[in-house]
């Protein structure tokens, strides 16, 4: 759902498309008391409609390109909590493994994510731990966006996604660097 | 010395928990989001009486022999929706280090909103009835009061943003003060073209 109020630039959109409804239910009113009270209804549902659509925005929004010095190959494995192994991607000097906290809506609004980090933390450690030149970081909550954060603080060449296929996808439309996705339990 | 070093390292340790909070929603994005819910349950509730004393108890609107005053309210939501496109000019001019701008934009909303409350006051002076004259009146006045007040906190905050316009307090880089104030304006804004709507046309 869009949030209209979420910067002032979309408050005043906002403000806009209520001020042209207005002027359509004024018009019909002029009309007809009824014939104003049916477009008013028309005019909420459209603005409830345009409210619940995805913003554009989100698919315009520019990929995320990435790098390292020379001489490393920087690999970011993307685990989903509680993956139990994944093996040594090939010609990686350095490995980030990033663990989304991954929480329900319900936790993500309330922010009740401790729980969450914690399983987090535990599989990202865990993880680390199995592979040389490794460390584990726990992410956002969501996993597009965790990989997101990853590439801005870390950078990398190449990204390795354990498990969800659809998280890959999603990850590739993202990202200009390249996505490999592994079955979870047993990754690259 | 054992136990004061121990009382030491107790004491480094002794702060809150690092806070930390889903990035899917940021603080203030979700404080945005439950103050609008609050306050559409506000103005739904005199949304809600506004509507069943008028529909369900069939009260016409406005009750005979008293009159709306639909022209001069007119004119002030002419007024208030120009004063969103000012605080809109003002935050524009501020992100391009147009301080002018801002001071402009912010000394004019605010003018602009006083001069809305003002004629809302004499017009609440001219109208004829009160509030106890009936279920229409009570409505009225409950309904365009509740949104006066509302305009009053949004020229508190308008003052206290225009003050820190002139000293400036507010950059490029940040404004955040200008763009959550803007927002409030503009929820105010977005609320008396809806009231005007429903109390004045309709």
């Amino acid at each position: 759902m869009r949030n209209p109020l979420r910067s002032e630039t979309e408050a005043f959109g906002f403000v806009l498309v209520v001020l042209v409804g207005a002027v359509v239910i004024i018009g019909a009113a002029y009309v007809n008391t009824w014939v104003g009270v049916a477009a008013a209804v028309v005019v909420v549902a459209g603005i409830v409609w345009w409210l619940f659509r995805e913003p554009a925005e989100t698919a315009r929004q520019p990929k995320l390109a990435s790098g390292t010095p020379a001489g490393t190959h920087r690999v970011l494995i993307l685990a989903p909590p509680g993956t139990g192994a994944v093996s040594k991607p090939a010609a990686a000097t350095e490995i980030v493994v990033v663990v989304p906290a991954l929480a329900s809506t319900v936790e993500a609004l309330t922010g009740a994510v401790d729980d969450r980090r914690a399983d987090a933390e535990a599989t990202a450690q865990r993880l680390a731990s199995q592979l040389p030149h490794a460390r584990g970081e726990v992410g956002a909550d969501d996993p597009v966006l965790a990989v997101e954060d990853a590439l801005r603080e870390f950078g990398a060449d190449q990204i390795v996604v354990v498990g969800d296929r659809q998280t890959a996808e999603l990850v590739r439309g993202r990202v200009t660097v390249p996505v490999a996705s592994a079955p979870s339990g047993n990754a690259v | 010395m054992a136990a004061a070093a121990q009382a030491e390292h107790l004491h480094e340790h002794e702060h809150p928990p690092e806070p930390h909070y889903s990035s899917r929603v940021s603080p203030s994005v979700l404080g945005m989001f439950l103050f609008i819910a609050s306050e559409i349950m506000l103005f739904g509730a005199f949304f809600t009486a506004y509507f069943f004393v008028r529909v369900v108890n069939g009260v016409p609107w406005p009750t005979p022999p008293y009159h709306l005053p639909v022209y001069v309210a007119f004119i002030n939501t002419c007024i208030l929706v120009t004063s969103s496109f000012t605080v809109h000019w003002s935050l524009q001019s501020i992100k391009r280090g147009n301080h002018f701008g801002l001071q402009a934009g912010l000394l004019l909303t605010f003018l602009m909103g006083l001069t809305f409350l003002i004629t809302q006051a004499i017009e609440y002076s001219r109208i004829g009835f009160n509030t106890s004259d009936g279920a229409f009146a009570t409505i009225f006045f409950c309904l365009t009061g509740l949104h006066g007040a509302h305009v009053f906190v949004g020229l508190t905050i308008l003052l206290f943003m225009t003050i820190r316009a002139f000293r400036g307090h507010f950059s490029p880089e940040h404004h955040h003060g200008v763009e959550i104030g803007g927002i409030y304006w503009h929820f105010v804004d977005v609320m008396w073209i809806v009231v005007f709507t429903t109390v004045y046309i309709l």
